[in-house]
């Protein structure tokens, strides 16, 4: 068919010359260039404030170009290639800077550090950054970036986004997002720029919002800065409404935090409530096997680092049954080596494992050096659950709570349903009695002191996501456990459970009156004052076994 | 604290004291190193025990002093405070040596003071730390208040720092924060910021659970005013603190915490992604880009022989100090402590950073201050730095009962905390 064929390509003639107009009228961008071109190069400006200004200037061309820009910048990725004063986006891959020039996106080349000059961005300068990628990105296809741009529109409440504000209002279909814009659009139009209706309005939609920025914003507001007694007056109002709605989530925030510190206890303590709850060992280098979990998570990274780096998110699968193995041996180690010797008398084998700590922390900081080490947390890790409200539930928090408690739930597993449990409850009722049985003693007191042992390094993998890594790990966490044992009731896992989750949540409700230093004695006395009325703890143990 | 007396009792015992005196040589200059290598300031102190071996080693490499090699005398006290003070005699007694380089705590300090003045010993002592101090026989080659802690403030409170209304003081409680902040909210009142706008929050060493501070700064940055944080939380409690802004997601745009004691070496064990753009206040960065600097590093990743350790501001103030006792003793010719420390007066050294410390007769120097900010290579940028050198002040303006005192050794004063010279006030004068 020549017709059909003759056809084709005018048509795409056609098309080609509309993109072309569309291309000179519209996009125009040519002109787009020149005042990119000028406006990077303000960005490289002397002094931090005329940094800022640059900023300004770029983000006002519109151009698609200022986002990747403004991002390298906020990053210190921006780069004033020394040679020929290019400014460029460095990523750094090994010893070298692979380049792409900032106007245009394309590579150019390699540098070392020494050809480059960074463009050195501070706080001030980088939350002027996020405000005007705030005003960029508004318009996104991808609403975690809306997210972000609504909440740094938010801060920077600069009445040239209004109108960006709008139009993403408009366009705008996830309701939580709506109401994040339109918090947004409230905190522009509280400026004293705008008519009192507008202003009082705004202030009023803040008030629905119980949030600590909002608050900070009203509080900021119903202060003597502010020129208009009504609007003054409207804030107050609102802050006192924010205020009572905050109080309540402010508790529940306590009593998590309470929860959290009282699930660290408890992971301290639990190893402890069977050497020492259980068989009546002092374990004073029990910090120690603590702090060996936490290097055998750091030694399980570094493996997976520089093994298989792709599942290093995962490593801490491994980490956990690795540290158990590791301190369950050290533990096993000394059982056998110096405890089991000691049987029966507890001063010397308090000092004779005071002397073993000292040792293992010496011996950990030959091997690894006197430094922290670092353990990174995983992905799925960091980062935090936040309310509405502003109640921020850290993931490595919420996750150490339910590992606790899975741990605790894995040893009554092991007392009460296995073999190696039944042995345990039996040695410690009645050695001689168990020992005609055919029990031996000898290796069920080695393994029980292993097991111990193990779930303190499977408590040093936990520790390792929110404390140091360093050889004095351990003793933060040996007088608090044995206290938690102690409170809680000797030989009583349940108790040990309470014991902590009780601490924590007491210590957490104590420390904004008290203060950290004063909250840990008043606790210690008061622990001490509940020994002397209840000398076996909050769950004493009934029967012949409790008076071993 | 129980887990720190722990130790009192046996680290002294089982960590083997590492004393190198080895045969006593008639030729050697000995140089005392009284740093912890055992127990909770190991972290810290070992570095600059190493950092000490180096610059011997580099000074011998030289042809050594006066002719002589030195000889280091390494000895370990573990971290405890009384045990540093009998180290210290052992040092002075029995192996005669002609300075001690050491101590990093305040604590430890005090503990070695009246011993090194009873034997007229010499000690460096290259920590920051609160002034207040100007003994005879020890020159601070750390930072004074005025050399960090007050251009901090400074910092915070310009437009350039955000220009903070409010200051959350948290600090760990002993004496090296509660007198820094006794300073601070002094100046801070003289700026115009009144009390109920400084919240001041002190936790025990070692603080590990962070939840309920950063809440309440939190809170406390919500009132309407733009809030800094200046931390004077010493050691192992800096890294769950960290976790904790990071966790509860306080960005440094919003509440920049700016730091005394953290430095390259702390931020070693840390994700330092979520911190980029909190502050450090020191006379002292790895990063700092000059030939010195960089001639510095390499010297002691050769000596170290590990690419991946860090440099850092004590470690620079060990670098000075030995620096200039080389030449005050080639000066004075002779170890003799009267005469070396006659010749420190006045001397100077080319800073790491640039520009040229000097030692004053108050015995602290005059050193460059950078503020920076974390990157998330755990390195710090300079984002600000005095356009010359800052004079430290033993004692500060800012403390009433201080501001009369003064401290210079040479005549007429020759006294380290005198409201009038001991000397020179005669008749014909």
């Amino acid at each position: 068919m020549p017709t059909r064929g003759f056809a084709l390509p005018s048509l795409a003639a056609v098309l080609a010359c509309i993109a072309f107009a569309v291309t000179v009228t519209g996009g125009a961008p040519a002109s787009h260039a020149a005042t990119l071109e000028e406006a990077v190069q303000g960005l490289s400006a002397k002094s931090y404030k005329d940094r800022a200004v640059g900023v300004e200037i770029l983000a006002a061309t519109g151009h698609p170009r200022a986002i990747p820009i403004l991002e390298a910048m906020a990053k210190g990725q921006l780069f004033v290639r020394k040679a020929d004063g290019v400014t460029v986006i460095g990523h750094k891959t090994g010893k070298v800077y692979s380049l792409t020039n900032a106007l245009d996106g394309s590579a150019v080349g390699d540098a070392r550090k020494k050809e480059l000059k960074k463009v050195k961005v501070n706080n001030r300068l980088r939350g002027v950054i996020k405000a005007a990628l705030g005003g960029l990105t508004l318009l996104s296809d991808d609403p975690d970036r809306r997210e972000e741009a609504a909440a740094a529109v938010f801060a920077a409440r600069d009445a040239g986004a209004l109108e960006t504000v709008e139009q993403a209002i408009a366009r705008e279909e996830d309701p939580g997002l709506l109401d994040q814009l339109t918090l947004a659009k409230a905190a522009i139009q509280t400026n004293p720029d705008f008519p009192l209706d507008v202003r009082l309005a705004a202030v009023e939609r803040l008030s629905e919002s119980a949030l600590p920025e909002v608050r900070s914003l009203l509080a900021s507001l119903s202060q003597e800065g502010e020129p208009d007694a009504e609007v003054r007056a409207t804030a107050a109002e609102a802050l006192d409404a924010v205020e009572r709605d905050l109080a309540f989530w402010n508790l529940l925030g306590a009593i998590f935090q309470g929860l959290s510190l009282g699930s660290v206890l408890l992971l301290a303590a639990v190893g402890l409530a069977i050497t020492f709850g259980v068989m009546g060992v002092i374990n004073m280098a029990h910090g120690e096997l603590v702090m060996l979990g936490a290097y055998t998570t750091f030694v399980v990274q570094q493996l997976f680092r520089d093994f298989a780096p792709g599942g290093l998110d995962y490593s801490l699968a491994v980490a956990v049954p690795a540290a158990f193995l590791v301190a369950g041996a050290a533990g096993v180690a000394i059982e056998r080596s110096v405890i089991r010797w000691l049987y029966g008398r507890p001063f010397e084998t308090l000092l004779a494992t005071w002397g073993l700590s000292l040792i293992l922390q010496q011996l950990v900081r030959t091997v690894f050096g006197p430094t922290n080490r670092e353990v990174s947390s995983p992905s799925w890790l960091s980062g935090a659950f936040e309310t509405a409200t502003g109640l921020v539930l850290p993931y490595n928090r919420v996750a150490i709570i339910i590992f606790s408690l899975l741990v605790v739930a894995g040893i009554a597993l092991v007392l009460r349903r296995t073999a190696l449990g039944l042995y345990m409850r039996a040695v410690t009722q009645n050695r001689s009695m168990a020992s005609s049985m055919g029990i031996r003693t000898g290796w069920v007191d080695a393994a029980t002191f292993g097991l111990g042992a193990g779930i303190a390094g499977v408590a040093g993998v936990a520790l390792s996501q929110i404390d140091n890594v360093s050889p004095n790990l351990g003793q933060a966490y040996i007088v608090d456990s044995f206290m938690v044992v102690v409170f809680g009731g000797v030989g009583n896992l349940w108790g040990t459970l309470v014991g902590a989750m009780s601490l924590g949540v007491i210590n957490k409700f104590l420390e904004p009156f008290a203060g950290a230093v004063l909250a840990k004695i008043l606790v210690l006395v008061a622990i001490i004052l509940f020994i002397q009325k209840r000398p076996r703890g909050l769950f004493a143990l009934k029967g012949r076994a409790a008076e071993s | 604290m129980f887990r720190n007396q722990r130790h009192l009792v046996f680290a002294g015992i089982l960590a083997a004291s590492t004393a190198l005196s080895g045969a006593a040589q008639a030729e050697t200059i000995k140089v005392g190193v009284l740093h912890s290598l055992s127990g909770t300031m190991a972290i810290s102190e070992t570095t600059l025990k190493d950092t000490m071996l180096m610059l011997i080693e580099e000074q011998n490499s030289k042809g050594g002093l006066l002719g002589k090699m030195l000889e280091p005398v390494v000895v370990d006290p573990a971290s405890n405070w009384p045990l540093f003070a009998e180290k210290a005699r052992e040092l002075i007694e029995q192996h005669e040596v002609a300075v001690i380089f050491g101590n990093w705590t305040s604590v430890s300090r005090k503990s070695v003071l009246p011993v090194i003045e009873e034997l007229n010993g010499l000690l460096f002592y290259p920590v920051q730390y609160e002034g207040e101090e100007s003994s005879r026989n020890v020159f601070y080659t750390g930072a004074a208040p005025n050399q960090q802690a007050i251009p901090a403030v400074d910092y915070l409170l310009s437009e350039d720092g955000g220009g903070a209304e409010r200051i959350a003081l948290l600090g760990t409680d002993y004496v090296y924060p509660r007198t820094t902040n006794k300073i601070l909210r002094a100046y801070l009142n003289a700026k115009g910021i009144s009390d109920e706008d400084i919240l001041e929050n002190y936790t025990p060493f070692g603080h590990a659970d962070w939840q309920t501070i950063v809440g309440d700064v939190k809170k406390f940055a919500s009132e309407g005013k733009k809030t800094a944080v200046v931390s004077t939380i010493n050691g192992d409690a800096n890294v769950p603190f960290y976790k904790e802004l990071a966790n509860q997601g306080i960005m440094a745009e919003d509440i920049p915490v700016v730091a005394f004691s953290v430095g390259e070496e702390e931020l070693a064990g840390l994700d330092t992604e979520p911190l980029v753009g909190h502050l450090a206040a020191w006379n002292y960065f790895m990063s700092v880009e000059t030939d010195e600097n960089e001639a510095f590093i390499e010297k002691w990743h050769a000596f170290i022989e590990d690419e991946d350790r860090v440099t850092n501001d004590p470690m620079e103030a060990h670098y000075i100090g030995f620096n200039m006792w080389v030449q005050a003793v080639q000066q004075a010719g002779t170890v003799d402590v009267d005469a070396v420390r006659q010749a420190m007066y006045g001397q100077t050294f080319k800073n790491l950073t640039g520009g040229t410390a000097m030692m004053n007769t108050n015995h602290h120097l005059s050193k460059p201050v950078l503020i920076g900010e974390i990157q998330d290579d755990g390195q710090f940028e300079t984002v600000w730095e005095t356009d010359g050198v800052v004079k430290g002040d033993a004692w500060s303006d800012f403390i009433p009962e201080s501001a009369k005192l003064t401290a210079d050794w040479t005549f007429p004063w020759v006294c380290g905390n005198c409201e009038a010279p001991k000397f020179g006030a005669t008749a014909d004068m």
